[in-house]
């Protein structure tokens, strides 16, 4: 690429990397007293911890649902497949505060799933139930999609050789297809936490109380002004950076043990299937 | 662990098929019979898209078939998973499971095998890893991961995964076609010679019918799903049934010899009772084959630079439109040469007549052979 190029491309690029980090970096730029005393704030800790926790949780279900849902998807021809796929994409298309109001007409308090599983005890509706479900839905497409991906990257003769070597299906995915998808499946994961983690719009209507970091930092807000919310905001933002990176780390050690094959060499490999 | 697999196991694995019927996307067998005996090195020889790996993995258990049953050592296996079968099964390209180094992926059958992990199960691994590997000279790859071998090199790999469960059939697809030549020549010669010490029974599917002819003991030619045709070598290249199997061949003559060699860059290939020149860098016991169209028939002996000049008598004529074959019988050896219709009018040759035959002797193709 010639200078001349390379400086179109540059600029328009360089734009919207500061279109997003400016914003950013000035939130995070609050007086480190103002921090310190946000940090001391129970309030604040409290719900920066739950807000962790659930999307956790959430991020817990998916991958115990979710993998083997994608590694169907990855290897099995079935008359639904489209409809499947379609509806795990869409959570990404609708708009948060209308997954929010599904799940309420499906969870609330007199709905038959609500009262069911007010008799386990389990209660959605301003509760932390409410909060995961709400995170579940909204971000398990990322999940699922990375984990395909990764399965479907997968050279199916290798599961073939695993199976006359003396696999059962059973243990030629736990030893060759799981270990094998698994870079993907954690980025996957990790981008399905961090996605639960910034989850609003769902939450708000589904859970308001017990307040997550976002409901907390709009109620901030909404009651004490820009001043005070700042603050809250800086220490979100700081704390997920903090997390996100290192999980980038783990996952990025993992890298030269994942299997990337070229498009050229998978259609070298599958192409011979005569 | 051991039990299951006694290491001594001589002439098992024969295989049948009965009316095999396979679909699977674009690729179909239709009606596959076909009788594989214990410890034979069995060809299956066909063009891309033949339906050749198709036909390998039915019999190894990873696709159905529609219809028809496999049976291994005369039990029908056809409703057995892969895992229960007893087959190896190595791919073209060397499939090595990439998260796993060397060690780890010639263990990997043992490692199913051996459910409890204690020091003495683990010391049985070891030990029969380094013996497969020693015999494929592939021990100093142990740490290596797959993404760092060579295409030579991971197919030994792969061979050593599949021959260290001790399997009673061998299944190969197209084993050495991803490699270069040196290397490709060197591990068809390790093939057979594994074969001989091994004794278990081995399908290899090829497109390369030089290969097929060098292991072979028998070769079964498939196209468009169909088998066409079933017999030695020399029979599917001398009389093949079908056009489509003349044409895959092609007609050619193709024999065995001792390579020697002779002073001035030639060497000498013995073959019957002739021994003609030939260009190589091979030694020892090889194939060599000879299109028809290169050889010149004449009545009178040559005087030109040609170096291999045979006398010899027509033994048969066989028309064939604007080419016309004619075998001709030298000492110990037949020679089927191409000739214009034209120049058999000139010539009026009969069958019975003497005649000379010549060639170059880079028209002479020589290639290993690995069978003993």
């Amino acid at each position: 690429m010639d200078r001349r190029t390379l400086i179109t491309f540059a600029i328009p690029g360089a734009l919207l990397v500061l279109f997003v980090a400016w914003p950013l970096l000035h939130i995070v730029a609050a007086s480190p007293a103002l921090l310190w005393e946000t940090i001391l704030d129970q309030e604040v800790r409290r719900s920066i911890l739950l807000t962790f926790a659930a999307s956790l949780i959430a991020t817990a279900i998916a991958l115990l649902t979710g993998v083997p849902l994608a590694y169907l998807l990855a290897r099995h021809d079935f008359p639904a497949r489209w409809l499947v796929e379609g509806i795990i994409d869409l959570p990404v298309v609708v708009p948060h505060t209308a997954a929010g109001i599904a799940l309420l007409m499906v969870f609330g308090r007199h709905t038959f799933l609500g009262q069911v599983f007010g008799l386990l005890g389990i209660r959605f509706v301003s509760a932390i139930p409410g909060i995961v479900a709400a995170m579940l839905f909204v971000s398990m497409s990322f999940l699922v999609n990375a984990a395909r991906e990764g399965f479907e990257a997968i050279d199916p003769r290798l599961e073939h050789t695993a199976r006359t070597l003396g696999a059962s299906p059973w243990e030629s995915f736990w030893r060759v297809s799981l270990p094998m998808a698994w870079r993907n499946i954690f980025s996957g994961a990790i981008m399905m936490w961090a996605r639960g983690l910034s989850e609003f719009g769902a939450i708000v209507i589904l859970a308001y109380h017990p307040m997550v970091a976002p409901v907390l930092l709009y109620e901030r807000f909404e009651s004490w002004g820009l001043r005070r919310a700042q603050p809250v905001a800086a220490l979100m933002v700081l704390v997920s950076l903090a997390a996100f990176v290192a999980l980038r780390m783990i996952a990025g050690r993992g890298s030269r043990v994942g299997w990337r094959m070229t498009t050229r060499r998978r259609r070298e490999v599958w192409g011979e299937s005569d | 662990m051991a039990d299951d697999y006694p290491e001594e196991k001589g002439g098992m694995g024969g295989v049948r098929l009965e009316q095999l019927q396979v679909e699977l996307g674009e690729f179909s067998l239709e009606g596959i019979t076909l009788d594989v005996a214990a410890g034979e090195y069995f060809v299956i020889l066909g063009p891309t898209g033949a339906g050749k790996t198709v036909l390998l993995e039915t019999i190894a258990g990873i696709h159905r078939p529609r219809r028809g049953r496999v049976l291994i050592d005369g039990v029908d296996v056809t409703d057995l998973p892969p895992e229960k079968r007893g087959v190896g099964f190595v791919y073209q390209g060397a499939v090595l499971f990439p998260h796993l180094n060397v060690f780890e992926n010639i263990a990997f059958g043992l490692r199913l095998r051996s459910r409890r992990r204690d020091a003495s199960s683990d010391r049985q691994i070891r030990e029969r890893v380094y013996a497969i590997s020693e015999l494929l000279g592939i021990t100093h790859l142990h740490h290596r991961k797959p993404e760092r071998l060579s295409g030579g090199e991971g197919q030994r790999v792969a061979l050593a995964r599949a021959l260290v469960i001790a399997p009673r059939l061998l299944l190969l697809d197209e084993p050495l076609a991803a490699l270069d030549p040196a290397s490709r020549e060197l591990l068809q010669r390790e093939l057979a010679g594994l074969h001989r010490a091994l004794k278990a029974t081995v399908i290899h599917v090829t497109h390369d019918f030089e290969e097929a002819v060098a292991l072979g003991a028998r070769i079964a030619v498939i196209h468009q799903g169909k088998v066409l045709q079933v017999g030695p070598p020399e029979e599917i290249f001398r009389k093949p049934n079908s056009e489509f199997v003349a044409r895959f061949v092609g007609v050619r003559n193709v024999f065995k010899g001792i390579l020697r060699p002779a002073g001035d860059g030639h060497k000498l290939l013995s073959v019957g009772g002739i021994e003609m020149a030939v260009v190589t860098g091979l030694t020892g016991q090889v194939y060599g084959s000879l299109r028809p169209e290169d050889i010149i028939i004449s009545r009178e002996p040559f005087r030109s630079s040609v170096r291999n000049s045979f006398p010899g008598r027509i033994a048969s004529i066989a028309d064939r439109g604007n080419i016309i074959y004619a075998t001709v019988h030298l000492s110990g050896v037949d020679l089927v040469c191409a000739i214009t219709r034209r120049s058999l009018e000139e010539m009026a040759l009969r069958e019975g007549e003497e005649v000379y035959t010549a060639f170059k002797a880079s028209a002479v193709h020589v290639f290993p052979g690995a069978k003993g």
